[in-house]
């Protein structure tokens, strides 16, 4: 149940997903396409940028009165007939839904796509009961059926070509041989989901947002899953992160405008899907049982912390798709549940700032998120701040502090710092050759492995400076 | 040179160079050109003395009460300054992004924001400062323009290094297919990380090669350390070269 594969260092990870070759394809292929379908979303949209101010307006604002927020969702949907939960820490949410699975007598679970289910590992502990998980969202299907894990927040099996997913089916469907084409290898899901749908005793879902003066919970997706898994099963379990409350339909109206353009470049989803609490005498479809479970696991204390900007994210993943090394490494290679620049501050959001002292790094801070992000939060700055936090607790590992606090001191001194000029000068020589340096030791190879490094200029300029004027 | 015969009213007369440490150690032809053009422009450029950098790596490392220090230095150097030009979007977007916010609540955030205010970045200062924007090309062409992160989406000053590239006689600009996608630079990044770094590095250079250009313009000594180091390590035969070594 605890977090996965962090056992490897981070640039082992990272180098590992370099050499290979099919993951590479794969995200090449779709994160460009993301960027420019986001960017054309944008170009045909002149309100965009206004929206988006408001957006973050919106939840800068519904953050500042929580609470009061989080009250009237609940006592709508109770209103409506629906039952909520609170769940401060990822096994408390477990134990919720484990404890509603086990008195629907649920054999199977269908669900929807969520994050948030991914965040508190669910599948593995209803597997543990005995109750079989099956992801509905085509992706995640696809990673169940490979065993894996999401690498993407709105594309879960983006690291997969669609040769690897032909493969993959022909052997655990027993289908040998099917062809690698999208539509074959979706109908084929399309029937294998269709028969568990109907056998299904509980539904589960992330929630996009709950709106709280109507007790709606809300479902943005593509494939028209999510209302098959709200619909069908007798009971149905919505899983949220307690900032995805907003507080009107007016609100939703301002995110709904730009949350698909910033994901896939679609002006809409093809669902938006409204649940109001379980169904109700007279009508034809819907659960009998309607339940919201509330997860905290963290996200209340970065209310007044310093990723509290996180807390704003919709879970779009576009600064997945822009980001330079999200786009070299893929999602798995930063090893939790959240992947992507995003991601990293979730995973310090979830698990404290140790838990990112490598990946808080994993960044060259180029700003293309923050830039993508609909909401504009200020990501690489709170890499930053997560950066500082590991050097305040002394989590960086020494060495590293001791080379900073030096070529600080180096700054603070002119005459420590021509020093230094004059010492490189020195102990380059041997290692400059036409005018280049092609390898040095120790630390430096780190840079000349793969580059030329300039030497330290003969004379630098503010030696030259005289001579100019 | 070309450039129209009176600068724009209100135009600085005096600019204090903030060479930054990568082109005072590595780089200083840099500064020099710097130096020669500004002169021709009829602008005095004066060099504080005692310059070392930014702090920015340490800043970004979160090495804040170091990188405070570091400003509160480079504050007081440049006190006296009308106007502050700097080779670098990264160490400019520094001074005017992070230095009052590091020096808050210190008897030195007053002077921290006036510099902030006076400190331009080169091409900045040419086109938006100096209204100048029509220079001869120092090298054969075709040029492609790379944006510097810190400079597009910090500083949001995409436009003038470009005006100045497409007014260039002698040379044309094309295109750079993902301009404004990082070269895998990032400072301390590119060693902590060097696979990956290197990895986003070949794809620019790809970029490069596919635009036809014989040389790539960039305005950080950062980005140009890092795709010069690609460059000569592949034996390439295309350059990247600063802004300030383009214009005559």
């Amino acid at each position: 149940m605890s977090e996965p594969i962090v056992g490897t260092p981070l640039r082992e990870r990272a180098t590992q997903a370099l050499g290979d070759r099919f993951l590479h394809e794969a995200l090449d292929i779709a994160t460009t396409k993301f960027i420019a379908l986001r960017r054309e979303a944008f170009g045909d949209f002149p309100e965009g940028e206004a929206l988006r101010d408001r957006a973050r307006a919106i939840k800068e604002a519904t953050l500042q009165r929580l609470d009061a927020h989080l009250e009237t969702l609940v006592a709508n949907i109770e209103r409506l007939g629906g039952h909520v939960h609170f769940a401060t820490t990822a096994e408390e949410a477990r134990q919720i839904i484990l404890d509603i699975a086990r008195r629907t007598g649920a054999r199977i679970a269908v669900k929807s796509k969520s994050m948030a289910t991914e965040e508190i590992h669910l599948n593995d502990a209803l597997e543990a009961i005995g109750v079989t998980p099956v992801e509905t969202d085509l992706g995640e299907y696809i990673i169940q059926l490979a065993h894996e894990r999401p690498s993407h927040i709105i594309a879960p099996a983006i690291h997969k070509t669609k040769g690897q997913v032909a493969e993959l089916f022909s052997r655990e469907l027993n289908r040998p041989g099917l062809a690698a084409d999208p539509e074959v290898l979706t109908k084929i899901a399309r029937e294998e989901l269709r028969e568990k749908f109907l056998q299904a005793d509980l539904g589960i879902t992330g929630v996009n947002f709950a709106v709280a003066e109507t007790g709606t919970v809300v479902l943005v997706t593509n494939e028209g899953n999510g209302r098959m898994v709200t619909s069908l099963p007798r009971v149905h379990v919505a899983v949220m992160g307690v900032e995805k409350v907003i507080p009107s339909m007016t609100d939703l109206a301002v995110f709904l405008a730009i949350l698909a353009k910033s994901a896939t470049g679609q002006k809409l989803s093809v669902y938006t899907t409204l649940v109001q609490g379980p169904r109700r005498p007279g009508e034809l479809e819907g659960p009998e049982e309607f339940h919201l479970v509330l997860l905290d696991n963290g996200r209340i204390a970065q209310i007044a912390g310093a990723l509290r900007e996180s807390l704003y994210c919709l879970r779009c993943g576009a600064c997945l798709n822009v980001c330079p090394v999200y786009r070299q490494i893929g999602g798995h290679a930063y090893g939790y549940t959240y992947p992507g620049p995003i991601g990293i501050l979730l995973t310090a959001m979830l698990n404290g700032p140790g838990s990112v002292k490598d990946l808080a790094h994993a960044s060259s801070l180029c700003g293309a998120c923050a830039d993508a992000c609909p909401v504009r939060i200020d990501i690489p700055k709170m890499l930053i701040e997560l950066r500082r936090q590991v050097d305040e607790q002394h989590i960086a590992p020494w060495p590293e502090r001791v080379v900073f606090k030096t070529f600080a001191r180096l700054l603070a001194h002119p005459a420590l710092y021509r020093l230094g000029a004059r010492l490189g000068r020195t102990l380059q020589r041997p290692f400059v050759r036409d005018g280049r340096i092609r390898s040095l030791p120790y630390f430096f190879g780190q840079w000349t492995r793969t580059r030329d490094l300039p030497p330290v200029a003969a004379r630098t300029f503010q030696e030259r400076w005289r001579g100019l004027s | 040179m070309t450039a129209p015969p009176t600068a724009r009213a209100g135009a600085p007369r005096r600019v204090a160079l903030m060479i930054t440490c990568l082109a005072d150690m590595f780089y200083p032809e840099v500064g020099e050109r710097i130096v020669r053009l500004l002169r021709r422009l009829g602008v005095e450029v004066t060099l504080p003395a005692g310059q070392t950098c930014c702090g920015l790596p340490l800043f970004n490392s979160g090495y804040h009460d170091e990188a405070a220090a570091v400003a509160r230095r480079t504050v007081a150097i440049f006190r006296d300054a009308d106007a502050v030009v700097v080779p670098s979007g990264s160490c400019a977007w520094m001074v005017k992004h992070e230095y009052p916010g590091l020096l808050r609540g210190t008897p030195d955030v007053a002077d921290a924001e006036r510099l902030a205010e006076r400190t331009w970045e080169f091409s900045q200062l040419l086109v938006r400062g100096l209204g100048r924007t029509e220079f001869e090309s120092a090298v054969e062409g075709p040029l492609a323009y790379h944006d510097s992160c810190h400079l597009l989406r910090g500083l949001h000053e995409g436009e003038s290094p470009r005006v100045l590239l497409r007014q260039l006689k002698g040379a044309q600009a094309v295109p750079l297919p993902g301009s404004d996608e990082c070269c895998g630079f990032g400072g301390s990044f590119s060693v902590r990380l060097p696979e990956v770094s290197t990895a986003i590095l070949d794809k620019k250079l790809a970029n490069l090669e596919a635009s036809g250009a014989r040389c790539l313009v960039a305005c950080d000594a950062g980005c140009l350390m890092q795709i010069r180091g690609g460059l000569l390590r592949r034996n390439s035969s295309l350059r990247a070269l600063h802004l300030a070594e383009v214009l005559k």
